[in-house]
């Protein structure tokens, strides 16, 4: 099993990525943003939180034209699983891997919180399949621009396909339409997310919550 | 030749911070603004001199980069 995180200048959270892989069994490869090309073959794409690029012109805009997201949109074409964590998120739906965008909070101020309650829409992926449909679970939020966005006929299409990984309990968090938290691909091989499982993969640091994304993960590439 | 790309949000976008920013203006005794779009303003210097090949090319940059399409919108002028 390998997995491979990319790091962007200004990622923050590219090592507790790679930790949360690693301690689920995965081989871990560090990819550098000029990078052209994946290691091979790898089984999982990690897109770490963080500021890539200062979150120059939008958050994620730069870093979604960068070398090596060019190879991880081929990645995901020919089926490869992507996980996009808070920054990484925002990089997938600026690269037009998900569908959405995600704008400042409406409440206007960076929110912080260790562990934002969450529903489990969608249990059926490799992702969320450890926590299982209609699981509540918390996990550490901790973004600025989290704040979902896309039009009613995409949103009623991410709802009707099942595309609705996470949902907020509550609207309290940052204002996203229908309080989405995290989204899949149409194949349900990409997930954007803006919690963050991989900070709560380990009890020294508050919760093991989050581990059961990497867990998930590592079940179905074993399996394979 | 320059262009001036404006990127505001796309209508209907709720805008927190121009909201935020309609309320600070009250705030000072401004009264009667009744709306606030905040957007962004890029200038770009071209080494173009055919003004409709180049703003093809500013409106791809767009498309591709300045502007989100899924939640802004942009305009072009030429000068």
């Amino acid at each position: 099993m390998h997995a491979a995180v990319i790091t962007f200048p200004g990622s923050n959270c590219d090592r507790d990525l790679h930790e949360a892989f690693r301690k689920a069994g995965f081989r871990v490869s560090a990819v550098w943003h000029k990078d052209t090309a994946l290691p091979e073959p790898v089984d999982v794409v990690g897109l770490p939180g963080g500021f890539s690029y200062g979150d120059y012109l939008r958050c994620g805009a730069i870093a979604a034209h960068s070398p090596v997201v060019r190879a991880v949109k081929d990645f995901a074409g020919r089926g490869g699983h992507v996980l996009g964590i808070c920054n990484g998120f925002q990089v997938l739906t600026e690269a037009g891997l998900l569908p959405g965008a995600l704008m400042r909070n409406a409440g206007l101020r960076f929110v912080c919180r260790p562990a934002e309650p969450l529903i489990v829409e969608n249990g059926e992926t490799a992702f969320t399949r450890g926590w299982g449909a209609g699981a509540r679970i918390a996990l550490p939020i901790a973004h600025h621009d989290g704040n979902y966005q896309a039009d009613t006929a995409t949103l009623d299409r991410l709802e009707g396909e099942g595309r609705v990984a996470l949902r907020y309990e509550t609207d309290a968090a940052n204002g996203s339409a229908r309080r989405i938290a995290g989204v899949l691909s149409q194949n349900g091989r990409v997930l954007g997310m803006m919690p963050h499982p991989e900070r709560a993969v380990d009890a020294a640091t508050g919760s093991e919550q989050g581990a059961a994304v990497f867990a998930g993960l590592a079940g179905a590439f074993a399996a394979a | 030749m320059k262009a001036t790309v404006t990127v505001m949000l796309k209508d209907g976008v709720l805008d927190p911070q121009g909201e935020a920013v309609r309320s600070a203006l009250g705030t000072l005794g401004f009264a009667g603004v009744e709306g606030v779009r905040q957007g962004k303003v890029i200038e770009l210097d071209l080494a173009a001199t055919d003004r409709a090949a180049a703003e093809a090319e500013v409106r791809r940059m767009c498309e591709e980069l300045l502007a989100n399409t899924v939640i802004e919108s942009y305009r072009v002028e030429l000068s």
